[in-house]
């Protein structure tokens, strides 16, 4: 790759450029680490790599060549926004990862101390200006989810391009019919950013798009069943977090072929840890490129990761629009209940979030949960204590872990990850 | 000639470390050195003249040792388990009938409910703050200026009234200092800061459902008001063992010898 092209590019999207140096060395280094060393990894994994390794250069590239080609790039930082609109209107939608601790003493001059890391995080990227997503983007959707990111959005609009969704809090009728009317607005902001009038031809054309991806994705879930584990929870979590960034088209055929790799070695009765070691599956907040914390901290402790239940994960991917609807209404109507359908945390009672993960454990024969919620993240470290209760009653052993993106605690973690798994396995 | 052992176990806190070594199914050796700042030459003393079929560490610095001491002939597979699971360990197998065991470190705290034959049936350890560790205890004596050893005696001659409400060490410190400024006696203020400590700790064991009998291990378990406020909460003595920072590493020993039985 040429240092030097994206160098001008970085310096046109107007980055910091000695600090975005610094953080993809730390990326770099990361990754290495974490990654590199991984034993018996899938051969189609290479390309996840290579993306990575592309991550602000080529992707960036691509974006920017889009741009020059008329299309406009939509960010998102939430699995509510829906990815077909965007799509139909020909946008290129990424997700914005907010991940890492940069920008934080920035970022705390416009939220309070006591926000979420991610929040924190999408704030102190932009305001360290480091993030070069953030800045190719021609409109960043935000949603009014969490208390944190609601009002995370009204300091951010200052500072970028922001439209905000209004997502409910439960899914009575009246919750259903705010959503619909919710999507309509948003299909008009996308027409009116574009110039483009969405067809039912073109947003039909995005539905199966989509559904392309989440059905690749759920069966790459679904092989993870396996015993030995054909793939190491970091690799898929990584999937995961690619697949919100990376074209679409490319990303799914990737995928399947990697799916294609994993059958064999299930085939084989090979995989990447040795049949009979302990299973856990991870649930509860999001976790953005490049927080790989705590999948490493749990592969490092004798165990492996065969599920994610959440946003970068079964979450986003669980449920398809409904692709029998022919006129535009119809889909906007299948929209609305699929996204619906999304168990955040956000929402209230929400308790077929319990139900989904008691019901993934099982199909992924899990031997226990962890559940994992960023610090000062009330929605779900809140859950926690219901998904313990219900997991119990079910016998699933479940281990609650509070952390956030800071490396000060992965001793602690450990010990606590290890006294989990010693107990499954006693 | 090596003193030669079934198991070794070693446990490896922030602030000491303890070797426990059992033959013929007794505890035949125990050693006991501050951390300080050289967790690996302290464990290489302890260990001078020790030889075992197993050996097993325990603590924070459980791969260190693995790491220093893992090629090392004399000490057998050296392998590691979690504290937690090597205080449920020694815990049980001092008192079998124990519900749980509550253990207060230099750094740590953790509760355990024990299923049979020393497992681990739930646990919780403290998150990352010194709130409710042997830190807090060693912070507060260091500002009311009386020595840790002598810290629960000094409490113990309190009255109750005072409250302190911050966990937090630095805020409890501020606290204690502004009581202190106020005029107030430093034994009850000493008592406070016990009873905010305890009060904290109550919430982990009532979270876990800990009941008695319940093992107190660990440092703090010296410390004779901790013992008193924490057998109050239970409504019964807790079980406080002669040596109770020495649980870890004979859990740790423990381990090893079951694992060179399964091997054999
Ligand atoms: S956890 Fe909730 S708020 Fe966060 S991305 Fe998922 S749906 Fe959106
Ligand atoms: S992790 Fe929790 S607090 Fe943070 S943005 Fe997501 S829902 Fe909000």
């Amino acid at each position: 790759m040429s240092e030097t092209t994206y160098h001008e590019m970085w310096e046109k999207l107007n980055l910091d450029l000695p600090a975005h140096d610094a953080l993809l060395a730390v990326l770099g280094k990361f990754y290495g680490d974490i990654y590199m060393s991984q034993q018996g990894r899938l051969k189609g994994m290479e390309y996840l790599d290579f993306v990575l390794s592309e991550v602000h250069g080529l992707r960036i590239k691509e974006l920017q060549e889009a741009k020059a080609a008329g299309r406009k790039v939509v960010g998102a930082f939430c699995v509510f926004v829906p990815e077909e609109l965007t799509l139909a209107a020909n946008c290129v939608q990424v997700g914005l990862c907010a991940g890492a601790e940069a920008g934080t003493e920035l970022a705390e001059t416009l939220v309070p101390r006591n926000t979420c890391a991610l929040i924190k995080s999408f704030i102190g990227f932009k305001l360290a200006r480091i993030c070069p997503y953030i800045e190719s983007c021609d409109l960043i959707v935000g949603e009014t989810t969490c208390d944190g990111k609601k009002k995370a959005y009204e300091a951010f609009s200052e500072i970028a391009p922001v439209y905000v969704m209004e997502v409910p809090q439960c899914k009575s009728d009246a919750d259903r019919a705010l959503w619909r009317s919710e999507i309509v607005k948003y299909k008009a902001r996308i027409e009116e950013l574009t110039g483009e009038a969405i067809t039912a031809d073109k947003l039909g054309q995005a539905i199966r798009l989509v559904n392309a991806k989440r059905r690749a994705l759920n069966r790459l879930a679904a092989l993870r069943a396996a015993d030995p584990a054909p793939i190491s929870g970091r690799d898929a979590l990584l999937i995961n977090q690619v697949s919100f960034y990376d074209d679409p088209v490319r990303f799914t055929t990737s995928v399947n072929a990697l799916c294609d790799q994993m059958e064999e070695r299930i085939a084989a009765r090979e995989g990447v840890a040795a049949k009979g070691t302990p299973r856990l599956l991870l649930s509860g907040c999001p976790m953005a490129v490049p927080n790989w914390k705590l999948p490493f901290v749990v592969e490092g402790s004798g165990a492996v990761i065969v599920g994610e239940e959440s946003c970068i994960g079964t979450r986003n991917t669980r449920d398809l629009v409904d692709e029998t609807a022919e006129t535009l209404d119809d889909m906007l109507e299948a929209l609305t209940d699929r996204y619906l359908k999304i168990d955040c945390a956000c929402f209230t009672p929400n308790a077929e979030r319990q139900d989904n993960i008691i019901a993934l454990a099982r199909d992924l024969k899990a031997d226990g949960v962890i559940h994992y919620a960023l610090q000062f993240c009330q929605p779900y470290t809140h859950e926690a204590f219901k998904v313990e209760k219900a997991l119990t009653r079910d016998g699933l052993p479940m281990l609650a872990i509070e952390t956030d993106y800071g490396m000060q605690d992965v001793g602690q973690l450990k010990t606590r990850v290890e006294a989990f798994v010693e107990m499954l396995k006693a | 000639m090596d003193v030669r052992l079934d198991a070794l176990g070693v446990d490896i806190g922030s602030r000491s470390v303890e070797v426990v070594g059992l033959a013929g199914g007794e505890v035949v050796v125990s050693l006991k050195a501050p951390t300080a700042f050289d967790p690996a030459g302290q464990c290489a003393r302890l260990l001078e003249g020790l030889a075992a079929g197993r050996t097993t560490a325990t603590g924070y610095g459980r791969d260190l040792f693995v790491r220093t001491f893992g090629a090392e002939a004399r000490l057998g597979v050296v392998a590691t388990v979690t504290e937690i699971q090597a205080y449920a360990r020694g815990a049980a197998h001092l008192f079998p009938e124990a519900h749980s065991v509550l253990d207060i470190g230099g750094q740590d705290t953790k509760a355990v409910v024990l299923a049979p034959k020393g497992r681990v049936l739930r646990f919780e350890m403290n998150d990352r703050c010194a709130a409710g560790t042997g830190k807090f205890l060693e912070f507060m004596a260091t500002a009311l200026q009386v020595p840790l050893t002598e810290f629960g005696a000094f409490a113990l001659r309190g009255r109750r009234g005072l409250k302190v409400n911050s966990m937090c060490t630095v805020f409890a410190e501020s606290e204690a200092v502004s009581l202190m400024g106020a005029g107030e006696r430093p034994e009850d203020i000493a008592l406070a800061l016990h009873l905010a400590m305890v009060e904290r700790l109550s919430g982990m064991l009532r979270r876990n459902a800990c009941a008695a009998p319940l093992v107190f291990a660990g440092g703090v378990a010296r410390n004779p008001c901790a013992v008193a406020l924490v057998s109050e909460w239970l409504g019964t003595p807790a079980v406080v063992p002669a040596d109770p920072d020495a649980v870890g590493a004979l859990g740790a020993a423990l381990c090893a010898l079951q694992a060179a039985e399964m091997r054999a």
